[in-house]
């Protein structure tokens, strides 16, 4: 909110010299943060108040050019420096455009070498032919809206000769005020220099008090203007009053424009202005209506289906049932607190008047305004509270000022209707404020700052639920602070008055953490592994779009296909949130490669959202997850109890499956080239190395076959699987695949544009979490110092028949063979397909390193071993051993 | 050199008189010093330490020499020999010596030529700031606390005190979830479209309305009751559900908010966020643990400011800055240099902190009367642009390899 702070300065006066440096930091002190401090009226100069004293019209342009003698012959002190006020210096001649002045009339005269608002400077011109000795201003050329249409014509009471600034109270300081929504009342200058008052310990004048008519609450004759209130919980106070003969045409003071634009509220009418002046002097929005275009009793009530209003804004309104609508016999004539209507708008020929000042709902013109979309300063004011108590004596000051400046009569008596309010009384123990902020106020300090700030508090009473008792304090928070409700809020005004600086500085408590859990501290190894490896942690999109999944090549029915759409995405072409990482990191691979960066190594850990399985019957038979499956809408529960067990589940069930991903991608070189040599392109090893590189970490005891999944490489990925064992994700006895790692599909490589052979991983680290969770800690293994013996096999097997699966054989079978000879490790060291071992079938050689943990083996036992597991092999794999060297050592 | 039978002296030997024996001596160790390599040397040896050589020949007269002379030609002897064996040693040694050295140079090559073939690594400096700025506080006790990133809206806002229509909703710009009913997980390729309601829509036809447009669901669409959470806070109310109490956690995460990006905002952002809920607590106990915060993060010593703010969730409320830790103060001054940091404030906006709103505490069935607690929570990317100088949150966000190598392992 803008805030002139002369305005500010008329209720809560601070003594002279004003320091606008302290103003705005104690303001932002007790809670009103001071964005900005404007000085405004500075940027004018050498404009002074001039009669036209004859116009001339010019002829012969496409528009009406007049030429006026004007003059700053003044009668009046307060000159402007440069305007002569007396001789042949006071008249001069100035080409003007505008048409709304005559003779006689009074006008702002910039004269040669002014300076106006945006450093615009006048000097003497050729013009139409004629010498321009200055310029004639309108008010937007005045800096005071944007009114452009004609100059601007001074009251006849304006001192010639003076100088504009001084006379129309240009120059002041204006402030930008950022009002948190709990602060209804500060969005007014009463509220705000009640603040200001209280800040600085000064005294506070109430405007809501000040210059009211004597006639206030004169109930008259009885009602004015027949009001009724039809339903209680839209609006509970609703006051008319009527103002009858005013001049349509008279204009707004010259005082009151300059307050409205420093505000930044344009001037538009006499009655509008005079409204709007009221609502930022007081907080209460108004409206006037004509009187002459209402069709019998006003009655505020929700609107009817079918309904339609055209507002001031020209847009012609469906009105839903929750909206609160003025209405008269011919339907609805506003929106509550929002927009009035257009019919029945106040227009230049409009000379009764009937002013509106009303209470409403503040949740019912929040939902209103935002359905219609339509956020004007009512709005605002009424959505975060308005004084209920206010609308009697706003519609007054209104309708007087109204009459004063329209030159019409009040029309005695109001009409009001009201539905009652409880005033809230919240009782506190006098130290509550102590002990929330951990500071000793004192109960004197605490009385004082609730008293400034409205509240009414009485003392008496000891609480029983302490022993030894408390004393208490039974506050009732004034009509302007909706916000107090609580004993918190009230401890917030007492600390934040005191000043935050106030509260002290306790050392924090220990207290027994337990530190990460295991899931947190793999997720970090995993982390830390990968960048060790090489890999450099980047993130991606978290939205998504279908045509995503098309481009991966997702089967229909694949998971990754449920996605969770958003009902307002930031961008069309991501309308979802993502269900795998890996389109994400494919652009942000691209991005790089885009970039100057070919060879890529990059992991990213997120979550993904996929919407849960259809297990309602009849949904998703065919083929088409989600629909006709019945909604799981998320309740929104209570909030004046805890939840249940019952309904928090209710709450998670309506949430989709949010699986942690681990994801990387792989393009370019692995080992870069050099003056070395070449460098080895990554390929679909260095994938699944990869989510070794992860599995491993986790010690979750896991294999590895073939892939066959979008959006891999058919013949080219590695599937990874967790084992049934400890891991609780496997209690069934079922392997659980945890993910995918290889070279990508070629045509999913052409979808996204990458380099030829581009690979990818990406592993569910939330079922590698949880499996990971059961394991046992490490047991430190027995170091063997007997020496080793070395085997060498070279077994022959299909060609089919997976390098992994002939490994573990191998081990099986070692480890049948007994557990005194330990087979510790086995490598693969040739891979050779040929003649010599025959078509379709390969030959691959293996070092199995025995060694015993209690003594040195015999070359007899090392037989027995690896014949058991050359054995284990050939049974299981169909491999024939092709030769065996012993290279014992 | 005498013939040895001319005059037999059986008292007298000539080869092992002082003097011949110190000639033969100074004759084999100038040999061997004069050894270049060693063949020399080993030639220098067999010369003068053979079967041949004169000591040893002179060695085998001693039997010859009288009782009473033999001891003393011994151990003339014997010291020559020392001397030639010690000789010898030193001579090889040096050789080796020269000739490692000389080996050592030739093998010499330049180590300064580059060896990066492996790719290097590098965490994302928002991870590693997460977990750097979680230790202070796991170090203080907390643990880290989590929840999901799409939550229902009774967890990110009703249980935290954001009224339904109440203004403060609308401070978050929020992505709501569309109805479950009316997707289509299958195809997805569109949102749910406006909605229509009989002829009383009460909405403008036009496209779905933006993020922009305020914290509710798009006019009266279906709604499913979710929203991708707008801050880390109800992980607050979760953790208060679900753990015994006093509780003391932390909880990092991913927040999202409907703003369009910029330099200085992104739909996607990271908080972290702390609760304790004891008996007592009050904002003296706020001010201690962001204090030690502070410490730990920008450095001793430097001071931190409350000031009053808003937040349902909390009451009281405060923003919290912290003295520039870069210029501390220094830039207000008349006349000094200006702080890009602050921006010459001399004070640093961190984080937003507060007394935890008892009717959040009632929502999640604790007794206010009983327990107190607080709450603060502040933006990672923001810290990156405070401690690290990031200016502009799309560097952060757009995944350049060159933005997290720069941090390598740690923020």
């Amino acid at each position: 909110m803008l805030v002139p702070l002369s305005w500010l300065l008329t209720y809560a006066p601070l003594p002279e010299p004003v320091d606008v440096g302290e103003v705005a930091r104690r303001l932002t002190g007790i809670g009103l943060e001071i964005e900005s401090i404007e000085q405004v009226g500075h940027d004018i100069s050498d404009v002074a108040v001039a009669r036209v004293l004859e116009i001339e019209n010019l002829t012969g342009h496409k528009k009406p050019i007049r030429y006026c003698r004007v003059s700053t012959a003044g009668d009046s002190g307060g000159s402007s420096p440069r305007a002569s006020t007396a001789g042949p210096d006071a008249e001069r001649s100035v080409i003007c455009g505008a048409v709304n002045f005559a003779a006689g009339d009074l006008v702002p005269l910039a004269l040669p070498g002014a300076v106006l608002p945006g450093g615009f400077e006048i000097g003497v011109s050729k013009r139409y032919g004629r010498e321009s000795d200055g310029m004639i201003c309108s008010a937007a050329e005045l800096g005071l809206g944007d009114d452009h249409t004609g100059i601007m014509v001074l009251p006849p009471d304006a001192p010639v000769g003076a100088d504009f600034v001084s006379y129309a109270g240009l120059r002041d300081i204006v402030l930008d005020v950022n009002v948190t929504p709990d602060k209804g009342h500060a969005l007014s200058i009463r509220g705000m220099a009640r603040e200001l008052a209280s800040a600085f310990g000064v005294a506070y004048a109430d405007p809501a008090e000040a210059d009211l008519p004597a006639w206030v609450a004169d109930p008259g004759r009885g009602e004015v203007y027949p009001a009724s209130i039809a339903d209680p919980t839209a609006c509970d106070r609703f006051a008319l009053r009527e103002v009858r003969g005013i001049d349509p045409a008279r204009p707004t003071p010259l005082a009151m424009r300059v307050r409205l634009a420093r505000a930044d509220t344009r001037s538009v009418s006499l009655a509008v202005d005079v409204t709007n002046y009221l609502m930022l002097e007081l907080g209460q929005p108004m409206h006037a209506f004509d009187r002459s275009a209402l069709d019998g009793p006003i009655v505020v009530r929700r609107a009817r289906e079918g309904e339609r209003l055209e507002t001031l804004d020209h847009v012609v309104r469906a009105l839903d049932p929750d909206d609160i609508a003025i209405t008269d016999s011919s339907g609805p004539i506003g929106l509550a607190g929002t927009m009035g209507g257009l019919a029945t708008e106040v227009s230049e020929s409009s000379t009764d008047l009937v002013i509106e000042a009303a209470h409403f709902s503040a949740p019912g013109v929040a939902r209103m305004s935002r359905r219609h979309r339509l956020f004007s300063q009512a709005s605002a004011r009424f959505e975060r509270g308005v004084d209920y108590e206010l609308p009697i004596r706003a519609s007054a000051k209104a309708a007087a000022m109204l009459a004063e400046l329209g030159g019409g009569t009040v029309a005695p008596g109001y009409t009001l209707a009201v539905e009652p309010v409880e005033p809230v009384t919240i009782v506190i123990a006098a130290d509550h404020p102590d002990r929330v902020a951990g500071t000793a106020y004192g109960t004197d300090t605490v009385v004082r700052r609730l008293r400034e700030v409205g509240c009414t508090v009485e003392l008496g009473g000891r609480s029983e639920a302490t022993p030894g008792g408390r004393d208490l304090l039974t506050v009732t928070p004034p009509s302007w602070r909706p916000d107090l409700a609580d004993p918190n809020d009230l401890a917030e005004e007492v600390i934040r008055l005191e000043g935050y600086e106030k509260v002290g500085i306790a050392m924090p408590r220990a207290t027994a953490g337990k530190g990460r859990t295991a899931a947190q501290r793999l997720r970090g190894a995993i982390a830390r592994a990968l960048a060790g490896g090489g890999y450099v942690e980047v993130p991606s999109s978290a939205f998504g779009s279908a045509a995503d999944f098309d481009r991966l090549q997702l089967p229909p029915e694949d998971p990754r296909r449920r996605a969770v759409l958003l009902a307002n995405p930031i961008r069309d072409e991501e309308p979802q949130l993502r269900t795998t990482l890996l389109p994400g990191l494919l652009r942000v691979a691209g991005r790089n490669v885009g970039r100057g960066f070919a060879d890529l190594s990059l992991f990213e850990i997120g979550n993904v959202a996929r919407s849960k399985e259809d297990t309602a019957g009849g949904g998703g038979a065919n083929g088409h997850p989600g629909t006709g499956a019945p909604s799981r809408v998320a309740p929104i529960l209570p909030v004046d109890r805890g939840p249940t067990p019952e309904e928090i589940a209710e709450l998670e069930r309506a949430l989709p499956d949010q699986p942690r991903l681990v994801g990387m991608v792989l393009t370019g070189h692995r080992d870069r080239p050099g003056w070395w040599g070449d460098g080895r392109p990554a390929s679909f090893h260095d994938a699944i190395e990869a989510a070794h590189i992860v599995l491993r970490t986790s010690r979750v005891p896991y294999s590895v076959q073939a892939g066959q999944c979008a959006p891999w490489h058919p013949g080219r990925s590695a599937e990874f699987v967790i084992e049934p064992g400890p891991g609780s994700i496997t209690t069934g006895g079922e392997p659980v695949t945890v993910g995918f790692a290889g070279e990508l599909h070629p045509r999913v490589i052409s979808e996204f544009r990458l380099p030829p052979r581009t690979c990818a991983v990406e592993l569910d680290l939330s079922l590698i979490e949880r499996a990971a969770a059961d394991l046992p800690p490490v047991q430190a293994p027995v170091i063997s110092t007997y020496p080793v013996a070395s085997q060498d096999v070279a077994l022959v097997v299909d060609e089919a028949v997976p390098a992994a699966k002939v490994q573990a054989a191998l081990v099986a079978g070692a480890a049948a063979a007994g557990r005194e000879v330990l087979l510790e490790d086995v490598r693969l060291f040739d891979v050779y397909t040929g003649e010599q071992v025959g078509r379709g079938r390969k030959s691959l050689a293996y070092t199995l390193r025995f060694r015993a943990p209690d003594r040195t083996l015999t070359d007899d036992e090392v037989a027995v071993a690896r014949d058991a597991a050359v054995a284990s092999a050939g049974r299981l794999t169909g491999a024939v051993l092709r030769g065996s060297v012993s290279a014992a050592g | 050199m005498s013939a040895p039978n001319n005059t037999y002296d059986p008292v007298r030997v000539a080869v092992l008189e002082p003097a011949e024996v110190e000639r033969m001596t100074s004759e084999a160790l100038a040999a061997i010093g004069a050894a270049a390599s060693f063949k020399e040397l080993k030639a220098a040896e067999v010369a003068h330490r053979g079967r041949q050589a004169p000591l040893t020949l002179a060695s085998a007269e001693i039997g010859a020499l009288p009782p009473e002379a033999k001891a003393e030609a011994g151990r003339r002897v014997g010291v020559a020999k020392k001397q030639l064996e010690e000789a010898l040693a030193a001579r090889q040694a040096d050789l080796e010596a020269d000739r490692d050295r000389r080996v050592l140079q030739d093998e010499t090559a330049d180590v300064t030529l580059p060896w990066d073939i492996s790719a290097v690594g590098a965490r994302h400096p928002v991870a590693t700031l997460s977990d750097r700025l979680a230790d202070v506080f796991i170090g203080m006790g907390y643990e880290i606390a989590e929840g999901p990133e799409v939550e229902a809206e009774w967890y990110n806002f009703d249980a935290l005190n954001f009224p339904p229509d109440h203004p403060a909703r609308e401070m978050q710009d929020t992505f709501f979830v569309a109805d479950p009913g009316g997707s289509r997980g299958d195809t997805g390729g569109r949102p749910p479209g406006p909605a229509p309601r009989g002829d009383t829509g009460g909405r403008p036809p036009g496209p779905a309305p933006r993020g922009d447009t305020g914290g509710r669901p798009p006019g009266p669409a279906p709604r499913s009751g979710l929203v991708l959470r707008t801050h880390t806070s109800p992980v607050q109310i979760r953790a208060m559900l679900t753990r015994p109490l006093p509780l003391y956690v932390v909880s990092p995460g991913k927040c999202f908010r409907s703003d369009a990006l910029d330099a200085t905002h992104s739909p996607v952002f990271h908080q972290i966020e702390g609760l304790a809920v004891d008996e007592g607590l009050t904002m003296a106990d706020l001010r201690g643990a962001i204090t030690a915060f502070v410490d730990a993060m920008f450095g001793e010593g430097l001071r931190t400011r409350l000031r009053p703010d808003f937040f349902p969730f909390t009451e009281p409320s405060a923003d919290v800055s912290m003295e520039c830790h870069v210029c501390r103060g220094e830039s207000t001054k008349p006349g000094a240099p200006p702080c890009r940091v602050c921006k010459s404030q001399g004070w640093i906006e961190i984080a937003g902190c507060g007394m935890v709103n008892p009717r959040v505490l009632v929502a999640c069935g604790i007794d206010p009367d009983r327990y107190s607690g607080f709450a603060f929570g502040l933006g990672i990317e923001r810290s990156l642009m405070i401690r690290n100088g990031l200016t502009d949150i799309r560097d952060a966000i757009e995944g350049d390899v060159r933005f997290s190598s720069a941090f390598g392992m740690e923020a």
